[in-house]
């Protein structure tokens, strides 16, 4: 089998087994990586050399027989809005085109504890903003499975680059679907954890109430050895917690598929969905449902409103995260003005791009005063309703499955011309996020040569129960 | 359809400086996404509590001390500043 084909567990296995060494491993990703990014452009910056230099050090480790951690001298990449010390973060925006990150972002703090081996930074749509990595200010990435379309977004060039397997995993975030989407439309595995579940510090801020890092993986089995290994609470982030779960680690035999109840939401399956993609979804409920597992419809009521609702608090928040990009305290400084204000003025036009601007705009808008109540303060009052209907939901269901996405991944320039059409993407996943829920992406069948991705929602902080689930599928 | 001058207003709240092109564009544009989000006019929220966090947020104390390293990570984060004098970050004037 080739190196670059390898599940973290066989590929760490075969590093203690000595059947191939940490460096040989590193090798074959960086020369895979040179040769195809050239077609698929998922990485942004490639950290070659201290890949290589960590990569010795995995080796001199197993050498004096020393018991190495599951992720030590794993390639993997990093969605270039999560802080690498050292490394260039760029976000995939001109303001911050030349911004080395002064610190660890707490997930990579813990990777590298466990010895992870970092091959680059991946590209992303500008701020996370987006649904196809095209407003990426650096060039889109290409779609693995077909190069004329979009790997999905925002964190496509992660997803691009574990589907073509440039790299054994990578790190996402997910503010609207951003890991869910992009892991469907590659064909890969994408978990957004519970809000709460993972360290947002060292994450470059989008939605603080609504982001969250999740892992992008080829199998269940390793985005459970990721989401592990990064998981839990930080006192460098205060909306982070240690999971109340007491049986977190639910093994998968724990889960019985006969004793499984499922939950299919009517209001999913709608109009103006794709119906080669309804069917391959449907296909993949009824093969849980022939294995055992109780279906279920459930009703939630509020879908319609999650997305208007999620286009209210998204850009509110980043207007106001996004505040701090002044040109006076790092990124890009335009100081030909005359005063202060101009320089304000002037560093914000040139560093950011249009989908990021407009995000802003709406968001100041419906910050203004005038405007606060009937916009924010109603969307936050819809937020309630939204997870209200999951509550319910989740008395009678232990999970809820939908498609990610109403479409396979779409061609680059067919929806980037008319925003309101992007965000009409986000349809399937924008919820899961305004109630805080994990949720997986799962390949479940194509459509012609396209992937299609079944989403798995659980109850918070049972992100081992979803993954068990969505393995039994996987297995199947 | 939000006007010319609620663009320029909004911008200017925004510290976004737009070009003549943009202007034009935005109130197209804005006004487009703000008629999508009408829809939520039409949800009753009488007596409903907004959500600002999904899970139950508590207030997080420390003691106000010293953490470890501070000197080196000043040091990386002055390097950042675009304009720096004797330490501190160099504005222009404001008024």
């Amino acid at each position: 089998m080739e190196l670059t084909e390898l599940t973290i567990t066989q590929a760490h296995e075969g590093l203690v087994k000595k059947e191939f060494s940490a460096f040989e491993l590193c090798q074959a990703y960086l020369a895979r990586l040179e040769k195809k990014d050239k077609e698929i452009s998922a990485f942004l910056t490639v950290t070659k050399d201290s890949a290589l230099s960590q990569a010795k050090k995995v080796d001199d480790m197993i050498l004096e027989g020393r018991e190495i951690p599951v992720l030590a001298g794993i390639p993997c990449a990093i969605k270039d809005n999560i802080l690498v010390e050292d490394v260039r973060c760029t976000v995939a925006s001109k303001i911050l085109e030349n911004y080395i990150a002064p610190y660890d972002a707490t997930v990579v703090k813990k990777l590298k504890e466990e010895n992870c081996l970092i091959l680059g930074k991946t590209n992303l749509d500008e701020f996370a903003m987006g649904s196809s990595t095209e407003n990426s200010a650096f060039g889109s990435t290409r779609n693995p499975y077909d190069l004329s379309r979009v790997p999905g977004g925002s964190s496509g060039g992660s997803a691009a680059a574990v589907a073509a397997n440039l790299c054994l995993y990578a790190l996402g975030s997910d503010t609207g679907g951003s890991i869910r989407q992009p892991a469907s439309f590659c064909g890969i595995v994408g978990l957004k954890p519970t809000y709460g579940a993972v360290s947002r510090y060292g994450l470059i801020a989008f939605a603080s109430s609504l982001d969250q890092i999740g892992p992008i993986t080829k199998t269940v089995e390793d985005a459970k050895i990721v989401f592990e290994a990064i998981k839990g609470g930080d006192e460098l982030d205060s909306t982070s917690v240690e999971s109340k779960i007491a049986n977190f680690r639910v093994p998968a035999e724990r889960v019985q598929i006969s004793n499984l109840r499922i939950g299919v939401p009517k209001e999913y399956f709608i109009k103006g969905m794709d119906p080669e993609v309804e069917k391959v979804i449907k296909e993949a409920i009824k093969k849980y449902e022939e294995m055992g597992a109780k279906i279920e419809e459930v009703s939630l009521s509020h879908t319609e409103c999650a997305l208007p609702c999620y286009y209210i608090i998204a850009p509110s928040e980043a207007s106001a995260n996004l505040a701090r990009y002044d040109g006076i305290k790092y990124g890009l400084s335009e100081s030909k003005g005359k005063d202060l204000l101009d320089v304000y003025l002037k560093s914000r036009e040139e560093g950011f791009g249009p989908e990021v601007r407009r995000r802003i705009m709406l968001g100041t808008y419906a910050l203004s005063a005038g405007y606060y109540e009937a916009y924010y303060l109603r969307a936050q009052k819809v937020r309630t309703l939204i997870k209200d209907d999951f509550d319910q939901a989740f008395k009678e269901v232990d999970a809820i499955f939908t498609p990610v996405s109403p479409t396979p991944a779409f061609k680059l320039r067919e929806k980037i011309t008319d925003p309101l059409t992007m965000y009409l993407s986000d349809i399937f996943t924008v919820s899961v996020n305004l109630a805080g829920l994990p949720a997986i992406s799962l390949p479940c069948g194509k459509v012609g040569k396209l992937p299609v991705g079944l989403q798995i929602i659980g109850k918070p902080f049972e992100e081992e129960k979803i993954l068990a689930i969505g393995e039994i599928l996987e297995k199947a | 359809m939000i006007s010319e001058e609620e663009v320029q207003h909004i911008a200017k709240l925004a510290r976004l400086g737009l070009t003549e092109k943009e202007l034009g564009r935005f109130q197209k544009e804005l006004s487009a996404i703000l008629n999508y989000i009408e829809k939520l006019k039409e949800v009753d929220i009488s007596g409903v509590e907004p959500t600002s966090h999904s899970i139950e947020m508590e207030n997080v104390m420390r003691e106000d001390e010293e953490k470890g390293k501070l000197k080196t990570k000043n040091k990386k984060l002055l390097e950042l500043v675009p304009e720096t004098k004797d330490g501190y970050l160099k504005v222009k004037s404001i008024l």
